[in-house]
């Protein structure tokens, strides 16, 4: 360990101890995403100056009830807890525990104290112990333990400056053994210890429990390790039932010292929390609270967030065209003005509707209710293959399937997991709101049915409601196919309700939405600057000598400036490489009703649908002037009608290929970002490939078969 | 039923039991951690609409299983 290293803490607890409070209120502001070296697990950490004027970083780690890992977030906090000797070993661990119930929430600290690294523990929801008539003898629980011990209210901010003060003094490992290990392990843990130097007994028995848990070792010492466990036939799990009522009986011994006083009654909130209950997991009540919920989020996510991102799209117009008038033209500011700064406004376009739809997501499991809607969902999500824990990022694959597949960590069986995975992208997602609302709005009347629906407004919800349906039915066929023996489970705790904390519901926002914009805003990116190239580049001179050719053409009518500059953008893209291949794919497309010029839609939108718009905009020569206008739908509308097909001499977007290119919309996959979210989170491109190939292949046949239905 | 110890899947809304054992050792070490251990109180509290998962109060937390993870909880009562 070198001397300039700063000092690692790490925050480690049971789930709904309050962690994430005492992170926010150790942080503030100075939080960042990251990812823990070589293993795709989210690393949320944060500096926080301690009184000595030393600046420490805070590393949060998931929830977990104890050092045996269930689900995938949870096996990083054994996975680096089990590692003594690398970067990421935290110098001191704070176990952060629930004081108002200490029994179940000891349990893990007694498992980190007996790992051999330096540890405090800190005793939170003081102000609920003392509600609940429950007070400890700090300092023999400290002496018993061999930890210092720090007793705080973090969502009140009580206790943090002792807590820092704590945190800047040193602290010597734990002398203390809580739990020996079997006298059956003994000879297994000492041939692991002379071999490998493993630092304690029971980091060495962990070893051998935990298998998985091992991936910061090399292969040869993995190798030790598994030949060690085989020579003394050392079964993982045998024993680990028997540990948990051992340390139990340790716990209970120790709490009957250090209580002070108890008193039997659970205190009013938790009846209060108990009567909400009745109400939010009603047969009636509690499904019309959760669509209510849902719709609420809807709305928001579509009318809140239309006028920020109006504004959005606005100022990056206006960049753009700036930037075209202050600097000298040629290619490199049309890279910039038509290439990197549309590419990054396609990305900053979609943070406000993300930023409600966290706001939302964060208020609901702050408040406790997202366990319930867990409760709710199980049974009938179960049906379908998936998990009731599936419905979070179902829900959220409304705004962005990003974050939403980086959401299913939490579902710890693998095969609902990766169905989950798979089925998200079918969820209509806000990216293909542009497409859907230009096309509505170009084949379906403004017409009222039944006095008060409007039709689009059905019609738009029908698409939804299509793409919800395939995502169920995909999940449902998966099901099937995949069989694991892995078993599904849900012992979930259900947190008693209370008010969100709204400092936290503000972290999680900025936090999110940090984290889309640098994953999915690198990628789409990269792909706008390739499209940029793409459309502006093409075979040949024909694009150098555009203005002549379209000059030439149009040297006998009477065309006005803006008008030609647009057959001008149009004769560039037609003839660029981007137009090679939507003429080359012309004849696989057709039978959904498609041109080439479609085809260049199709293809300039396969890393990133939102292309699709701007792409048919440009193609129907609508130059970025019209933008300024304040009817742009209404422009790109008229010219998309008055488009003909020459084979039939009538209106190229007819109702079939309206529809069928909104079923195509829905179904297929058309998102660079997301198959890379799937590949970092399924550690590899065979689900990736599978999932493109078959969102393909299901928006082309529907396609197909909508087509030739309607026409 | 005489013979056959009770499990958590059996008890009805309201119903308290003592925790006797279980019958499934790997989710017994799950539900432990959990706080469900032998000789804890348990109270089933209710179920969900369509009559699974359950939630049940135990240690002073309320917990959510699904049915049969219940069946592998047997009870004294």
């Amino acid at each position: 360990m070198s001397a300039t290293r700063r000092t690692k803490i790490a925050l480690v607890g049971n789930p709904n101890s309050g962690k994430s409070s005492l992170f926010n209120q150790l942080t503030g502001l100075n939080q960042k995403i990251g990812n823990f070296p070589g293993i795709t697990v989210e690393k949320k950490s944060g500096m926080c100056t301690l009184p000595n004027n030393e600046i420490v970083e805070i590393v949060d780690f998931p929830g977990t009830y104890s050092i045996y890992p269930r689900s995938l977030d949870e096996r990083i906090v054994s996975e680096v807890l089990l590692d003594h000797h690398s970067s990421e070993t935290p110098d001191k661990i704070v176990v952060v525990a629930d004081a108002s119930n200490l029994k179940r929430n000891l349990l893990l600290l007694t498992q980190i104290i007996d790992i051999g690294l330096p540890t405090i523990l800190v005793l939170n929801m003081m102000d609920l112990a003392a509600k609940a008539g429950l007070s400890y003898d700090f300092n023999k629980l400290s002496k018993k333990l061999g930890v210092p011990v720090v007793p705080v209210a973090a969502r009140q901010g009580v206790g943090i400056n002792q807590l820092k003060q704590q945190l800047a003094k040193p602290v010597p490992a734990p002398a203390t053994q809580i739990f020996p290990v079997w006298s059956e392990a003994s000879q297994p843990i000492k041939e692991l210890r002379d071999s490998l130097g493993v630092d304690n007994d029971y980091e060495a028995y962990l070893f051998l429990e935990q298998p998985l848990s091992l991936t910061f070792l090399s292969k040869e010492h993995k190798e030790i390790v598994d030949s060690i466990r085989e020579r003394h036939q050392f079964f993982p799990g045998k024993f680990q039932g028997a540990e948990t009522i051992q340390r139990y009986s340790y716990i209970q011994e120790l709490l009957n010292e250090v209580t002070l006083q108890s008193s039997i009654d659970e205190g009013a909130w938790k009846k209060y929390s108990r009567s909400i209950d009745r109400i939010l997991t009603h047969k009636v009540w509690g499904y019309a609270c959760f669509f209510g919920i849902l719709f609420l989020i809807f709305q928001a996510i579509f009318a809140w967030a239309s006028w920020p991102m109006d504004q959005i799209d606005f100022i990056f117009g206006f960049i753009s065209t700036y930037i075209k008038e202050v600097l000298p033209a040629g290619p490199l500011t049309s890279l910039v003005a038509d290439g990197i700064v549309p590419g990054i406004g396609g990305i900053v376009i979609f943070v406000p509707q993300i930023a409600i739809l966290f706001a939302f997501i964060a208020i609901l499991e702050e408040s406790g209710y997202m366990a319930r809607v867990v409760f709710l969902m199980d049974k009938i999500m179960r049906k379908f293959g998936l998990n009731g824990k599936s419905i979070v990022p179902l829900v959220s694959g409304v705004a962005c399937a990003i974050p939403a597949i980086m959401a299913t960590r939490t579902i710890d069986n693998w095969k609902e997991r990766i169905i989950t995975i798979f089925v998200t992208p079918l969820i209509s997602c806000s990216a293909r709101l542009p497409i859907f609302t230009i096309l509505i709005a170009l084949i379906v009347p403004d017409e009222k049915v039944l006095g008060f629906f409007n039709i689009q407004g059905l019609a738009l919800m029908g698409l939804y409601l299509l793409g919800f349906a395939a995502a169920l039915s995909s999940a449902w066929i998966m099901k099937l196919f995949i069989r694991v023996k892995e078993r599904s489970y849900l012992i979930m705790e259900l947190p008693t309700y209370r008010v969100p904390k709204w400092s936290n519901v503000g972290y999680t926002i900025i936090e999110k939405t940090k984290a889309f914009v640098l994953e999915a805003g690198r990628v789409i990116l990269a792909i706008s600057i390739i499209l940029w190239v793409l459309a502006s580049y093409g075979p040949g001179d024909k694009l150098e000598r555009a203005e002549e050719t379209i000059t030439k053409q149009t040297a006998h009518l009477n065309i006005s400036g803006q008008d030609r500059e647009n057959l001008i953008a149009s004769y560039k893209l037609e003839n660029s490489y981007a137009g090679v291949i939507g003429k080359a794919i012309e004849p696989a497309i057709k039978p959904l009703g498609y041109d080439w010029k479609i085809g260049i839609a199709l293809i300039t939108s396969f890393a990133a649908r939102e292309v699709f718009v701007g792409t048919i905009a440009t193609i129907y020569s609508i130059g970025n002037a019209a933008k300024e206008d304040d009817d742009t739908d209404n422009t790109i509308k008229t010219r998309m009608r008055q488009e003909i097909n020459p084979e039939t001499g009538g209106p190229r977007f007819t109702p079939a290929v309206g529809f069928s290119l909104l079923v195509f919309y829905t179904f297929a996959m058309q998102c660079m970002s997301t198959l890379a979210v799937v590949y970092r989170e399924t550690k590899g491109w065979r689900w990736p490939l599978i999932q493109l190939a078959y969102m393909t292949v299901l928006a082309y046949v529907s396609a197909f078969i909508v087509f030739t239905v309607l026409s | 039923m005489a013979g056959v110890p009770k499990n958590v899947a059996q008890m009805k809304p309201g119903e308290i039991g003592i925790v006797a054992g279980f019958t499934d050792e790997h989710l017994s070490v799950k539900l432990m951690e959990m706080g469900c251990l032998p000789g804890a109180a348990i109270k089933f509290n209710f179920t969900a609409p369509l009559g699974d998962p359950i939630c049940i109060s135990v240690s002073g937390y309320e917990l959510s299983l699904r049915l049969e993870e219940a069946a592998t909880i047997s009870i004294l009562n």
